[in-house]
């Protein structure tokens, strides 16, 4: 009786049995690496908002404190997104004419508030605190990236779990001097890894990686 | 059908027809039971391609949400963090102080207000509840004329086109119907219309009304009174049919006075002793030292017995001793179901004793009218009857339902011109109505109430009202001609206070010296005609521990609630003792025909050991017709069979075994601990003796290494001497971690979610046995079985001792809960959590997950509160202070039997009350090494008498 298959077929048969598993290992790093990639996090994409709101204006070139509309920062787990009545206190005198403003003075107008569109998100089940990072001297820039340089505001990390546990498990290479956590051009310095354990030392910080510290 | 309506599906619905029952089961068809259908490898890998392709799909992008901020964002709004509020919720008329959390302008969660008399922090059950009931889809959500939806114009124009009648006639044919009425804001206007029109009438009732008490006091003193207790300073305590730790507008105080010269600490072993005499089995008799089962119409043999008759029961004299070697300290409760001339001999009992002025005071009536409330009915439909009311305006209440089968109210309102009601829901009084006004709910409007000592809450609105309510207030106004004005001009015109008086009153949630002033009475020589005794079965009735009087029919927390002693959910039942049942032949859940007084009745019943033979209990409150998707059907109706001249008991009953079976939902099937010893108690001189008596810590070695805890170390301590078992405990939980509603089927399966239980066990015999509660939520274990199996890591141990369940990771293979040898986790077997009912997200506490379907869930030690508490410290660089963090179980407690606390803090009360000798652990012996621990119920039964 004839062969049925050609020789080759040993080789064939061999490499497509390797390969396919290769071609697994490849397929789950593609999904992987899509999972983690801005096209699904939205890291680094400007957001587009109803007013085009611009944090390099505001804080680089005017100066304005975080806390200015940010007000419930040091306080509550919500930062805090200005009411109306925030910008109006500026643009009832200066822009006041400025068509891209349009939608403010209609809001304060009408009493009907702006709908801004979130940039930085984690999902329901992660309860993440402002107030208590502040106070431990994670500043504004360390998660939000630098804000002081965003036209229009993007989200400037993963915002992962992993992104976050990464701080929480050695949070010396983050803290800075609480003095310093809302200046959005604060650097580290060289020795960052020594002053950092100095800080966790001087403000009590744990590496808190419990579950509960975020999830309930 | 989606799976949001799991949760607000009636009982109706449900029990319709087999298909739609077997369209019920449907829903789910994969697995959530069995995979029936042959499926080939084909077809299965097809399903998972798709499948896994849909699921990358919908992970493609995180979802963009949007933020709306204030336009002028209020001052005290800081938004993610709560305000609280003080308010009061009303009762059968009477206050209990609230303290509300609101979010962003949504209340979330009620709490008692540690300012008010009637609270002193704690509530009930029924107040946890009631928040569920402002957010209920199935208010009355319009102005109703004969069931079409108008609106508040027409109906004011027929109103005022009725009342402009009753003014040339001075009003004779306007009769108004309110409950107890002890907002001064309420009478007031009530009087000024009746100053308006003089011969019109108001006429009050509440089923579960206090007519016995004004009548007692009125043949004892010639007045009316109210008798108020002071539980706190009695050492020897005698309640005769009285469940006066349940029941009443002093409850929730008289359970704190009670259970606090209970607690045995320290070598301090003073307590107090209780007697419980009763005709059915309460929570009270089952926490008393000793409990006499007697019938209902033999109570008032019994005074007579104890003011001095020859006794006939063996227990009378050692009990008169008793209180007679503690006169001025001792206290005899009457029941609120006793009839008036038991109050009257009660009241000359109690002065025989010194009592009065020490244990019991007599107060001013807090009720703005006290008034015989089932002589103001009848009166009402006899008017009715002769067509001598014109317009007949209802406020509140459900009098089609609930009035006695012998005071046709139903019947008689038909022979009104016009007949309005104003109510909460579309009720079977509203039915019967020309026009149905919708009522706000309490935490809607602003009004005023009065608790149990008079002291008066101005009640303040939580949320602007979610339908077109309007408050009894302005409704009122609106008969007055002031329509429009607002509730609050209105409630602040009564009081007269200065802004800051007024607003020092608010923060607070009393009004300083408002309680009612003592009365100095004098006893009368009353000759007490001996109400007769009747013979036969005796029928008695209570209104139910969960919907009252019917009233919270509609509130899934408060059906699903297990009652204290039958732990029976969504249903009431005919109680029978254990012989009776013997007798009849029947089991839990077979129905009977109950005779009485030429009505008839079908009911299931529900084996109670401690349920006299010669009696059957039946609770008021189920059966409504017309209530809503959760309550309709639920239950059977006892009004029907209730009569006007002996509403509480009665003689005569037949009950008869009809054969037929209605399924009955309990979350408890066995009462017995096996000898497990889950529940400990000695009598106070084996206490005495053997401190330690119920003591286990066992030091076994474990193969795992144990745990440091360097830094917080939470443990909780519940007292089972203190635990009266009323429940509040478990429906706070089910507010604050917004647990599920399950519904009857799945409650029946076993599927009902609570994280709190209350186990209730028998000891003795089934004629008089000994009743136990027993709270048990996750113990925390040091050495949980649960973190063990699962093969994920969504249950792992903290840092603190807390056994974490992370919801977010648990794939549900139910591999903890099998591995618990508590049976404390819950788990979804199917989309138990309404999220799509609008109104009924709002409720949802902000800081817990809401569950979904095929995720574990269990007690956290509310978890959400101990990280706020320890954010809050660390924000203060300083550490969480003892008491600072309270779960919601422990801030409801009436008696503060739970206690939770860091066990590394030498000052704690935890570290305390765990290191007192008769702290002991469920099944230690497991080597569980649980941090929840017990308190060995002590007692304090009379040496005189060898039970």
């Amino acid at each position: 009786m004839a062969q049925i298959f050609h020789p080759s077929t040993n080789t064939i048969s061999r490499v497509s049995l390797f390969g396919a598993l290769f071609f697994l290992a490849f397929l789950a790093w593609v999904v992987g690496a899509v999972y983690r990639s801005p096209y699904v996090t939205r890291q680094y994409a400007p957001i587009e908002q109803p007013v085009p709101f611009s944090h390099k204006h505001h804080v680089t070139d005017d100066g304005i404190d975080c806390r200015y509309c940010h007000t419930s920062v040091e306080t509550s787990s919500f930062a805090g997104i200005p009411p109306t009545k925030t910008c109006m206190n500026c643009h009832s005198i200066i822009w006041r004419d400025a068509p891209i403003l349009q939608p403010v003075r209609d809001s304060y107008r009408t009493g009907e508030p702006i709908k801004w569109e979130r940039v930085d998100f984690v999902p329901e089940f992660v309860f993440f605190n402002h107030s208590i990072h502040i106070h431990k001297g994670v500043g504004c820039t360390t998660c939000h990236g630098p804000v002081g340089d965003m036209p229009l505001t993007w989200q400037a990390t993963s915002m992962h779990m992993r992104w976050c546990v990464d701080c929480h498990r050695q949070p010396a290479e983050q803290l800075r001097p609480r003095s310093e956590v809302f200046n959005v051009n604060w650097q580290p310095p060289p020795n960052q890894a020594e002053w950092g354990e100095q800080l966790m030392k001087d403000y009590n910080v744990k590496s808190l990686i419990d579950c509960y510290t975020c999830h309930r | 059908m989606n799976s949001g309506k799991q949760y607000w599906r009636s009982l109706e619905e449900r029990a319709q027809s087999k298909e739609f029952q077997e369209w019920v089961h449907r829903e789910f068809p994969v697995d959530a039971s069995i995979w029936e259908d042959e499926v080939s490898r084909r077809q299965f890998l097809k399903m998972m391609g798709a499948s896994l392709a849909l699921a990358g799909l919908t992970a493609c992008q995180m979802p963009q949400e949007k933020i709306v901020p204030y336009v002028k964002q209020p001052e005290e709004i800081i938004p993610g963090k709560p305000l609280f509020f003080a308010t009061a919720m009303p009762l059968s008329g009477y206050a209990m102080g609230l303290l509300v959390w609101s979010y962003e302008g949504r209340p979330t969660k009620i709490e008692g207000n540690p300012e008010h008399p009637a609270s002193l922090g704690a509530t009930d059950a029924l107040a946890q509840g009631s928040v569920l009931q402002l957010y209920d889809p199935d208010r009355a959500q319009a102005v109703t004329e004969a069931g079409e939806i108008s609106d508040w114009p027409s109906f004011f124009n027929d109103l005022d086109a009725a009342m402009a009648d009753q003014r040339i006639k001075n009003g004779a044919g306007l009769r108004i119907l309110t409950g107890t009425v002890t907002s001064p804001t309420l009478s007031r206007q009530i009087e000024a219309i009746l100053r308006k029109f003089p011969a019109a009438r108001w006429h009050q009732y509440e089923p579960v009304n206090r007519d016995n008490i004004r009548a007692g006091s009125q043949m004892a003193f010639g007045e009316i009174v109210e008798p108020v207790y002071r539980v706190d300073k009695a050492d020897v305590i005698l309640s005769l049919d009285a469940d006066f730790l349940m029941e009443g507008p002093g409850r929730i105080r008289y359970a704190r006075d009670f259970a606090n010269r209970r607690r045995v600490r320290n070598g301090q072993t003073a307590m107090n002793r209780l007697y419980a005499v009763e005709s059915t089995p309460t929570n009270t008799g089952a926490v008393a030292d000793h409990r006499f089962s007697v019938r209902a119409d033999e109570i008032e043999g019994i005074v007579h017995e104890l003011s001095g008759g020859s006794p006939t029961r063996s227990w009378v004299g050692p009990v008169l001793r008793d209180l007679e070697a503690h006169r001025g300290s001792s206290l005899v409760v009457p029941g609120d179901q006793q009839p008036p001339v038991v109050h009257a001999l009660v009241h000359a009992l109690n002065h025989a004793l010194g009592n009065v002025g020490h244990t019991i005071i007599y107060n001013q009536p807090v009720e703005a009218r006290p008034t015989d409330q089932t002589e103001s009915l009848r009166e009402l439909v006899n008017e009715m009857r002769g067509s001598k009311v014109d317009l007949l305006v209802i406020l509140g209440g459900n009098p089609a339902y609930d009035a006695p089968a012998d005071i046709p109210f139903a019947e008689a309102m038909t022979k009104v011109n016009l007949r309005i009601h104003l109510g909460l829901y579309q009720d079977e009084t509203s039915w019967l109505c020309h026009w149905h006004a919708p009522e706000t709910h309490f935490l809607e409007t602003w009004s005023d109430a009065r608790a149990f000592d008079g002291t008066a809450t101005i009640m303040q609105p939580l949320i602007a009202p979610l339908y077109e309510g309007k408050s009894v207030h302005e409704f009122l106004a609106a008969m007055l001609d002031q329509p429009g004005r607002k509730s609050h001009d209105i409630v602040r015109e009564t009081w007269k206070l200065d802004d800051n008086r007024w607003h020092a009153a608010l923060h607070d949630g009393v009004v300083p010296d408002t309680k009612s002033r003592q009365k100095n009475v004098t006893l009368r020589k009353f000759s007490a005609p001996s109400s007769p005794s009747h013979s036969g079965t005796e029928i008695i009735f209570r209104h139910d521990p969960g919907t009252y009087d019917g009233q919270f029919a509609n509130v899934g927390w408060l059906q699903e609630w297990p009652k204290p002693l039958t732990r029976l959910t969504w249903d009431n039942a005919a109680w029978i003792s254990p012989v009776t049942a013997h007798r009849m032949g029947v089991e839990n859940g077979d129905v009977v025909e109950l005779k009485y007084q030429g009505r008839s009745l079908e009911a299931p019943v529900w084996i109670v050991p401690g349920q006299r033979d010669d009696a059957v209990t039946v609770h008021l409150g189920y059966g409504r017709t017309k209530s809503g998707r959760v309550g309709t059907g639920a239950g059977f109706n006892a009004y029907t069979l209730r009569t006007a001249d002996a509403p509480w008991f009665g003689g005569g009953l037949e009950i008869r075994k009809t054969g037929k079976h209605y399924p009955l939902s309990t979350v408890q099937h066995h009462q017995n601990m096996e000898g497990r010893d889950l529940v400990r108690v000695a009598p106070i001189e084996e206490f005495i003796r053997n401190p330690s008596f119920a003591h286990n810590e066992v030091d076994q070695p474990s193969l795992y290494p144990g745990y440091a805890y360097t830094d917080y170390k939470w443990g909780m301590s519940i007292d089972l001497t203190a635990c009266i078992g009323c429940g509040a405990c478990v429906v706070a939980c089910q507010a604050e971690n917004n647990i599920a509603v399950v519904g009857k089927e799945q409650v029946a399966k076993g599927r009902h979610m609570h994280w709190i239980r209350i186990d209730r066990y028998y000891e003795g015999s089934l004629e008089s046995p000994d009743t136990f509660f027993e709270p048990v939520p996750c113990m925390h274990c040091e050495n949980a079985p649960c973190e063990l199996v699962c093969p994920v890591g969504a249950t792992v141990h903290t840092d603190d001792g807390l056994n974490a369940m992370i919801y977010n990771r648990c794939i549900g293979t139910r591999y903890c809960s099998n591995n618990c040898p508590y049976k404390v986790r819950r788990f979804n077997f199917l989309q138990f959590s309404d999220i799509k009912t609008p109104s009924r997200k709002l409720q949802y506490n902000p800081n817990v997950t809401v569950r979904n379907r095929g995720v574990m869930e269990k007690c956290t030690y509310c978890i959400q509160r101990i990280e706020s508490a320890k954010i809050t410290a660390e924000l203060q660089d300083r550490r969480v202070h003892d008491g600072e963090i309270v779960p919601a179980c422990a801030q409801a407690c009436p008696t503060r039997a739970i206690v939770f606390g860091d066990i590394n803090d030498k000052a704690s009360e935890v570290r305390q009350l765990k290191a007192q000798p008769h702290d002991y652990g469920l099944l230690v012996e497991l080597n569980t090494r649980p941090r929840t621990t017990y308190l060995a119920r002590i007692r304090n039964p009379n040496p005189e008498m060898k039970t």
